[in-house]
């Protein structure tokens, strides 16, 4: 298969992750390939949010967080990288659609402005652009000025897709974006990602085992251990991992004997 | 035990629930009056008094109270517009260092942390304290010590003061009100921590800081102890920040004890009020169309 020639975006080795006694990830290594949907997942609690917020260090808003291990994209340190700047690489889209209480321009808008773009033509180009690339254009280009939290939430979660494409990062963690959806709306972000995995490395957590089978392209399944915390069992091409699981574990849960 | 529902308990039960709904709806019924008494009584001996010429023409002074009250109105807003750009960036931003930072830089600083607990209990208690206590200080401080005399400018400073731990508080409300999500989702997007309080916490939290400043205006306004001992009490209009000068409520308390004007008192309190009145509406107005405009409803 092509995929597997696809360059590594994010390297995990051995990283753990301590919300201060309580270590809620435990030595997971794990190669992310560029332009690829990578699906997380696994019972509630394992830490999936855990990990993908590591992509982007927004677990260092939370006091007493400590990590060990490493996490590289494009073979440089996380940590090593200015925090804003990691921020621009790697955009995230949330569980609740969470437009900020501006119009839909200044939603968009918001990340380029952040980052110094004053021009207001490359502004609009921006925007229009952004919300193409978020299949929202056509349903919002006469109503620019309305504010985002005027919109379905189907359409909140794609103006959120929108801001983050504004900024144009690498990649972009997707913290089970649908799960606050219908099933029209849900269907609409995966054909998105569909296409955004052209330009973009994709990093999504889902409960849903039928999204990660329809929508991803490798899947990795988190589980917790005795002491809770949480651990890769395995991980491979979605095709792989749900015909032919390696681990028992793995295809117990698939199958719906737990979790 | 068997518990068993008797005819007899349930008149018994409604027969309490009539007694206390009778109460209840009497203590309302007594304070609606009472406050209808206050009110209309200023308003009726007020409103004869009032007409294009009380509001536009100066006081006149002496013991008989002659005169209009236009200098006390163009006075009360220089002093409200003076304390309110003294205080609201004073007190907007404490109350961002204390939700926005020191929440964060306590966990890791005990020293800041009591420092911390220290400077909530001092602003919860000077909202408690008596305004006089204020007045005194800024004579101390403003009138006596630094020698700006009555004036404008000891007013402005003390009222400040006055006004502080209201800002302070409904801000701080205010912006703990704002959700996590925003922070976040801006955070995320590589703004800032400083981009994300400026443009979208602060926004978020529009409705509730401007509440608290049109509070403090309304206490300005009404306030006298303060600008007694602070302000001093001349009629005449202030030149610049070092007059002398006298608000609307302390025209009030000078032609009532010291003139036999009581009609012109009235008439000055009459402005007060409506000036109250309309604080008020602003506040329930403002705040709902804020608020309606931040769910995207506009
Ligand atoms: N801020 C925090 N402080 C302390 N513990 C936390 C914090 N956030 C998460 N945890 C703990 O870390 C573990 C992993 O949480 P996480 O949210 O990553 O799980 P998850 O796999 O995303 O779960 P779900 O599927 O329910 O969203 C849980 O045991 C949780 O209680
Ligand atoms: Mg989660």
């Amino acid at each position: 298969m092509t995929q597997k020639t696809k360059p590594t975006k994010l390297s995990v080795k051995n990283f753990n992750l301590f919300y201060g006694n309580f270590q809620a990830l435990q030595e997971v290594s794990i190669d992310i390939p560029t332009h690829r949907i990578t699906a997380i997942i696994g019972p509630s609690g394992c830490g999936k949010s855990t990990f993908l917020r590591s992509f982007n260090r927004m677990n260092d808003l939370i006091p007493n967080v400590k990590t060990k291990g490493q996490i590289l994209i494009d073979s440089h340190n996380l940590y090593d990288l200015d925090i804003v700047a990691l921020r621009k690489r790697v955009g995230m889209v949330f569980q609740r659609p969470n437009p900020f209480p501006k119009s839909i321009f200044d939603n968009v808008a918001f990340g380029p402005r952040a980052h110094g773009v004053r021009d207001k033509l490359k502004l609009q180009e921006i925007v229009e652009h952004s919300l193409r690339g978020a299949a929202l254009w056509e349903e919002v280009k006469d109503i620019l000025d309305k504010s985002g939290l005027a919109l379905s939430g189907g359409q909140q979660q794609r103006l959120c897709i929108a801001r983050a494409l504004a900024v144009e990062p690498e990649v972009i963690l997707m913290d089970e974006p649908a799960s606050a959806l219908d099933p029209v709306a849900t269907l609409r972000i995966e054909e998105l990602m569909q296409t955004l995995k052209e330009h973009y490395t994709i990093v999504i957590v889902t409960h849903n085992m039928q999204q990660a089978a329809r929508a991803s392209d490798y899947t990795a399944f988190f589980n917790m251990a005795e002491n809770r915390a949480g651990y890769l069992v395995e991980h491979g091409s979605t095709n792989q991992l749900f015909v032919n699981p390696k681990e028992k574990l793995t295809e117990d849960y698939i199958t719906g004997r737990f979790g | 035990m068997q518990l068993e529902i008797t005819t007899e308990n349930l008149a018994y039960q409604k027969t309490v629930q009539k007694i206390a709904f009778g109460g209840l709806w009497l203590c309302g019924v007594l304070v609606l009056m009472m406050l209808a008494w206050v009110v209309g009584y200023v308003l009726i001996q007020g409103g004869q008094v009032i007409d294009l010429k009380f509001l536009t023409t100066k006081p006149a002074g002496g013991v008989s109270g002659e005169g209009g009250m236009s200098t006390t109105i163009v006075t009360t807003i220089y002093l409200v517009t003076l304390t309110i750009s003294l205080a609201t960036p004073l007190g907007v931003g404490a109350a961002i260092y204390l939700t926005e930072y020191a929440a964060e830089a306590q966990k890791e600083n005990r020293l800041l942390a009591i420092l911390l607990q220290i400077s909530r209990a001092g602003v919860e208690t000077l909202a408690g304290v008596p305004s006089i206590i204020f007045g005194l200080f800024g004579f101390a401080l403003f009138v006596s010590f630094m020698k700006f005399k009555f004036s404008l400018l000891s007013a402005g400073l003390s009222g400040a003061c006055l006004i502080l731990p209201v800002i302070i508080r409904t801000s701080e409300e205010a912006l703990l009100t704002v959700p996590r999500a925003y922070r976040e989702g801006s955070l995320a997007l590589g703004a800032t921590k400083w981009q994300t309080i400026w443009q979208v916490v602060l926004p978020a939290a529009m409705p509730g800081v401007v509440t608290g400043i049109i509070l403090s205006v309304g206490r300005i306004i009404a306030e006298t102890a303060v600008f007694w001992v602070t302000l001093g009490g001349s009629y005449r209009l202030p030149k610049d920040v070092f007059s002398s000068g006298r608000t609307m409520s302390l025209h009030v308390y000078s032609l009532a004890t010291e003139t036999r004007a009581f009609d012109k008192a009235m008439g000055t309190a009459f402005v007060l009020i409506i000036t109250i009145v309309i604080l008020n509406l602003s506040i329930t107005y403002l705040s709902r169309h804020l608020a309606a405009r931040s769910m995207g409803k506009n």
